[in-house]
């Protein structure tokens, strides 16, 4: 059955949120979530980059590695297009749009190794969307995994002036507070489903 | 085979064109044509744009201070952006007080020159610059000091004020894999422009001093640049104390000879600390200095003689000696040299004796 473009953006964002049902892009979530506004910027870099390699990779697999029977370097020549595209897009930002670049260009590289990034193209592939649906899964994916992060980092600012056990400060904390949110979010889950 | 020439190939293929992207794009993105720095809006400088600051600047000679090379670590290379250095980066603020950060003090290794930028130093950075000397001669002076003379360049000279340092430059050598700049005071009298005295005291396993104690020889070149420093002797007629210890004793030395040899007619006493008589050195020179100098004097301590050393001088820490010796320290200016414990603590006694803080120089090492 072939699934709308819309139902997959929305369930992306919500019941099927790659980082709360598949824990993916995890490091940089418990790393950058301490204030809003940076995990604001972390966020929107990463709802482009993701929107943007999600397309070209899925170019790229069913018109270079699909052609000669190459599926299995998927891997490899995923993690090489999205390396070369956060490079080029650093670069273009420094150039035109500097303040862009001081707000989101700190985040950019670290955006290569969100494993989130990888996963999505590789679901694109095991799930075997076409153009459309790759692409509303990459822009639902992103949006989903801000937020995510968006929500983790409001409530760790409100939680920051009260007091927590000291062995479970930090990581330990935000670990908890994403297995409830994960929680939360699975309630949608009859919803829409896509996987 | 041929699967095996296809993987190959789409991979080099794509990768190929990848690079090939990143450069192309490296080539017009980060290409900034040349750049305009003006400098105290004064002096411009065209520089190629992309590069940092600070390195910048060292190709057109003008040596801001840096001790780690530009890896933003040190947080020396402070120079004072007033247009087109971009916002303050989060490298940056660590290095930098609040009343830096508000007054557009910025890291010279970390400002990247994009556009026309405006910025300011002090007069005395222009006066920085790089020599490659010749060592001339190197005495021992103790079992583990040693004096070096650098010889500049025919036709070259320092104007340096005395107290000031310079850094030279310690190539790759044995274990050591990159160049390194290390800070000497200046022993020698600022008069003698051509000529630097350095005394170098051993560090065990220190990257600098091993290669001069293992590897310099007479006849060596060496490069240096300076002279740095707001260790100097200041113009007015109070009462100096001068306190070293150690190889600390280079920028007092420095400061006699200016004593000396333009008659200034300062009263003047200089504490020498050093643990024991085979620490000691120079004596006959500084006392030479109380001849020349009308009221100076020199007041050696050893902090733990050995027997045998039959000490007849002052003894005990030098914070003790100059406590005994100073009673009124309110009209008096003071210049210590030497390590911070030693400095801190001298700073602590001539407080208590009533030296004005904003009248205490020193540089700690």
């Amino acid at each position: 059955m072939e699934i709308s473009p819309f139902v997959i953006f929305f369930a992306s964002i919500f019941t099927s949120n790659i980082l709360l049902t598949n824990f993916l892009g995890m490091c940089s979530y418990l790393s950058i979530s301490k204030d809003l506004k940076s995990a604001l910027g972390l966020g929107e870099a990463v709802i482009f980059v993701m929107t943007a390699t999600s397309v070209l990779n899925y170019l790229v697999y069913q018109y270079i590695l699909v052609p000669f029977g190459l599926e299995y370097l998927r891997f490899i020549v995923f993690i090489i297009v999205i390396a070369a595209f956060v490079q080029l897009v650093e670069m273009i930002l420094e150039r035109f749009i500097p303040n862009l670049y001081y707000t989101l260009g700190i985040f950019l590289p670290l955006i290569t190794v969100n494993c989130a990034i990888l996963g999505v193209a590789l679901f694109i592939v095991i799930r075997e969307y076409n153009f459309l649906q790759s692409l509303a899964y990459g822009a639902g994916g992103g949006i989903g995994w801000t937020l995510a992060i968006l929500a983790l980092a409001g409530i760790r600012q409100k939680v920051d002036e009260s007091k927590i056990p000291k062995g479970l400060q930090g990581p330990g904390f935000a670990m908890i507070v994403t297995g409830i949110m994960a929680l939360a979010f699975v309630g949608f889950s009859g919803i829409l489903s896509i996987q | 085979m041929a699967e095996v020439l296809t993987t190959v190939s789409i991979i080099s293929g794509i990768s190929i064109f990848l690079a090939a992207l990143l450069t192309i794009a490296e080539r017009f993105l980060l290409n900034y044509g040349t750049c305009k720095i003006i400098i105290n809006k004064d002096k411009e400088l065209e520089v190629k744009g992309g590069n940092h600051l600070l390195g910048s600047l060292l190709q057109n000679d003008i040596f801001i201070p840096s001790a780690c090379g530009g890896r933003g670590s040190c947080g020396l290379c402070k120079v004072k952006v007033i247009s087109g250095g971009g916002p303050l980066l989060p490298t940056e603020t660590p290095y930098l007080s609040r009343e830096e950060q508000e007054n557009n003090i910025r890291l010279a290794c970390q400002v990247r020159i994009r556009s026309d930028v405006e910025i300011e130093i002090p007069d005395e950075l222009f006066n920085i610059r790089e020599y490659t000397t010749m060592v001339e001669r190197i005495e021992e002076l103790t079992y583990d000091t040693k004096a070096v003379f650098l010889r500049l360049p025919e036709g070259e000279e320092m104007n340096f004020k005395a107290g000031q340092y310079v850094q030279i430059k310690i190539p790759q050598y044995g274990n050591n894999p990159e160049e390194v700049y290390r800070a000497y005071s200046i022993a020698s009298s600022p008069s003698d422009k051509g000529l630097i005295q350095l005394i170098i005291r051993k560090v065990p396993h220190g990257i600098s001093t091993t290669y001069v104690f293992d590897h310099l020889k007479e006849g060596d070149r060496l490069d240096l640049n300076g002279p740095y420093g707001d260790f100097y002797l200041r113009d007015s007629d109070r009462e100096m104390i001068c306190i070293a210890g150690g190889s600390g004793l280079a920028p007092i030395k420095s400061i006699l000879h200016y004593l000396a040899e333009n008659n200034i007619r300062r009263k003047a006493t200089f504490f020498f600390g050093c643990v024991a008589k085979r620490d000691l050195y120079y004596v006959d020179e500084m006392k030479a200095f109380e001849e020349k100098i009308p009221d100076f004097r020199f007041i050696p301590a050893l902090s733990a003689p050995e027997e045998g050393d039959n000490w007849a001088g002052e003894t005990g820490l030098i914070t003790e000696v100059v406590d005994r010796h100073i009673t009124d320290g309110s009209e008096m200016e003071a210049y210590l040299c030497g390590s911070p414990g030693m400095i801190d603590a001298c700073i602590e006694v001539l407080r208590r004796k009533g030296v004005p803080e904003d009248r205490i120089y020193y540089d700690k090492f």
